[in-house]
């Protein structure tokens, strides 16, 4: 029987984002086609963004807009990893645009998602 | 003087608002704009450096939020030499690869390219003088787009297939850098990088986290920059791309991230919190390997542009086994190769540009016999080049190897392997560099050969004279820059 701790069960979805984040690094790095990479880099990234989320959460408290006048420091919690988040995601969005596109042009001229057929076929050019 | 304080932040917002306001202009006058930025941010990046000369380092805070929740911006010795040298070495790219650039891009993209590197500056300069972990990790990933951008905008099947392999690559390693950074951001509660230190020096417990994000942020930086097992993109990166494009991602974009691993290692985690960890080790053996393996591929490669692209393998690996040391004079060494690559590795893409332009624009070596004299100046700014890469004295290589094997001497367990490697390096750099400078100096028999207009050719030597003066200076004039760059690492702690 594994043994896992004593924190083990208080940060189990810790421990799954982490392993969203091996799932989508492992799948960046070995699909040869393209458009499962965009994905697995998308799992990647989200599975960090899940991480900051957990890590900036604390039980019973609330996002910090302020409702009913209560501006007790202690009702809420701390904005800056949701704004990390935020950021975060903007940069995601416009890095998965730009691979997006990149696929579609290199699919106009090979007609292929697999970049190692595509560097096949660029080796038979000889460019 | 103390207006100096603001320069870090003009500059990055100077970059941003001709970055966008290029779109709009005509391709002479986006060239214009672009061509003044540098300058400027040159001429600044100087001037902090020479105002923390006089009085130490600053902080600048943005908007005036204090430490803990505001972010900032610091300006050192090292970091206004770094900005300087980066905006030095651009500008030679730049003009040296212009005409090439408007050979190879299509006419509507010319004022594009411009933009991309306004951006490029603007995040290389944000690289070196943030002072927060967050920020430095946005500008990463600027810097990844634009230079993604500057690799395929020669459109051929070649460049965008680099590019994509590029992206794939730097994806993997900012996502490993973006969970080192939120990971220490949990231990610590801090994004900047003096609180950050501060915490962590007093820190009990929380050991192995704390491993894990120095070992998730190195690793990442490394791939970023092309350690070693992760260069598969590089020379296709280098090898198709438009000259500047090489000549800037060579010398500046994988040093960029450098800098900043050297910052991190200084200014977050502590140079002794970090040497006690054994990433250290790894980093040294990798840079090793990246040595001796660049060299080989360098070797076996039959196409001049590759070639050069496979010796920046190699030379990446020496700054990495300088970091890997573990002392302030490997770092110091590194801090110097990382001037001394930047400066050699884009002359030589850009002479080899001539050579090849002179030989019916084939870039295998049988075309390039004879180059040498057909385009007199490509052949001896390449010359020089090789030679400071080989590491004769005069020239800057010499210098970096120098203060190498000085840093190696006396390290236990560390003197052996990396005065080994270092000799074993420069043989197979003698090998596939002087192979080439007398391949290009083997006379052939008279036959027609191309005629550069004068003035093109005026331009062109002016920049590779320039480049040479560069080199020279770095070789002779070494003892100032190194007691600079040594003052600029104390400045760090």
């Amino acid at each position: 029987m594994l043994h896992f701790g004593p924190y083990f069960s208080a940060n189990i979805p810790e421990a799954l984002s982490m392993l969203m984040f091996v799932i989508g690094f492992a799948n960046l790095m070995l699909q040869p086609n393209l458009i499962k990479k965009i994905i697995g880099f998308n799992i990647m990234d989200s599975s960090i963004y899940l991480f900051l989320a957990l890590k900036g959460y604390i039980n019973g408290r609330v996002a910090p807009i302020v409702v009913d006048g209560v501006t007790s420091m202690d009702k809420y919690i701390n904005p800056i990893p949701s704004g990390l988040v935020l950021t975060g995601i903007v940069v995601s969005v416009s890095v998965t645009a730009l691979m997006l596109s990149l696929t579609i042009r290199l699919y106009k001229r090979y007609h292929s998602l697999d970049l190692d057929e595509i560097s096949l076929q660029l080796k038979k050019e000889g460019l | 003087m103390d207006f100096v304080k603001n320069f870090p932040l003009f500059m990055i917002v100077l970059c941003l608002l001709s970055s966008s306001t290029s779109t709009l202009l005509k391709k002479e006058w986006a060239r214009i704009v672009n061509t003044a930025l540098i300058v400027i941010v040159g001429v600044m990046s100087y001037m902090v450096m020479v105002y923390c000369q006089a009085n130490g380092s600053f902080t600048y805070m943005m908007g005036h939020f204090p430490a803990p929740w505001g972010n900032e911006v610091r300006g050192g010795v090292l970091e206004g030499f770094m900005g300087a040298f980066f905006c030095v070495i651009m500008l030679l790219s730049m003009l040296g690869g212009h005409k090439k650039l408007f050979d190879e891009v299509e006419e509507t993209k010319h004022n594009l390219y411009y933009v991309l590197v306004d951006l490029l500056l603007c995040s290389l300069i944000a690289l070196v003088y943030t002072n927060d972990l967050f920020t430095a990790y946005v500008f990463i990933e600027i810097n990844t787009i634009s230079a993604c951008g500057l690799i395929m905008i020669r459109q051929n099947g070649r460049t965008i297939e680099a590019a994509v392999r590029y992206m794939v690559m730097s994806l993997l390693g900012s996502g490993l850098i973006l969970m080192g950074i939120c990971m220490i951001y949990d231990i610590t509660g801090h994004l900047l990088m003096s609180n950050i230190k501060e915490y962590i020096e007093g820190m009990n417990g929380y050991s192995v986290p704390l491993l894990v994000s120095i070992a998730l942020m190195s690793v990442g930086l490394a791939i970023k920059s092309a350690l070693f097992p992760f260069h598969a993109w590089l020379p296709d990166a280098y090898g198709y791309s438009t000259v500047s494009s090489a000549a800037i991602l060579s010398s500046l974009v994988s040093k960029g991230y450098i800098f900043l691993l050297i910052k991190i290692i200084y200014r977050v985690i502590g140079f002794d919190v970090y040497k006690g960890t054994h990433i250290i080790d790894v980093l040294f053996i990798f840079g090793l390997m990246g040595m001796i393996f660049g060299s080989v591929s360098a070797i076996r490669e039959n196409d001049v542009r590759r070639m050069i692209a496979y010796s920046s393998v190699a030379q990446i690996g020496y700054i990495y086994m300088g970091i890997g040391m573990g002392t302030e004079l490997g770092m110091s060494a590194s801090v110097f190769h990382i001037l001394s690559h930047g400066a050699t590795k884009s002359l030589l893409f850009i002479a080899a540009i001539g050579l090849t332009e002179v030989s019916g624009g084939s870039r295998h070596f049988e075309e390039l016999t004879g180059a040498g004299y057909r385009n007199k100046w490509s052949g001896i700014a390449f010359t020089v080049g090789s030679l400071s890469m080989v590491g004769i004295p005069l020239f800057s290589g010499f210098i970096s190897k120098l203060l190498f094997a000085q840093a190696a001497v006396g390290l236990s367990g560390r003197m052996l392997p990396a005065l080994i490697v270092l000799g074993i390096s420069t043989i197979l750099n003698a090998i596939y560099f002087l192979k080439t400078v007398i391949r290009i100096y083997t006379p052939v028999e008279e036959t027609e050969f191309f005629e550069l207009h004068s003035k093109q050719i005026k331009r062109y030597a002016t920049v590779l004279a320039a480049f040479m003066l560069l080199n020279v200076f770095l070789g002779v004039m070494s003892e100032p820059i190194t007691s600079l760059i040594t003052a600029g690492l104390e400045m760090f702690s």
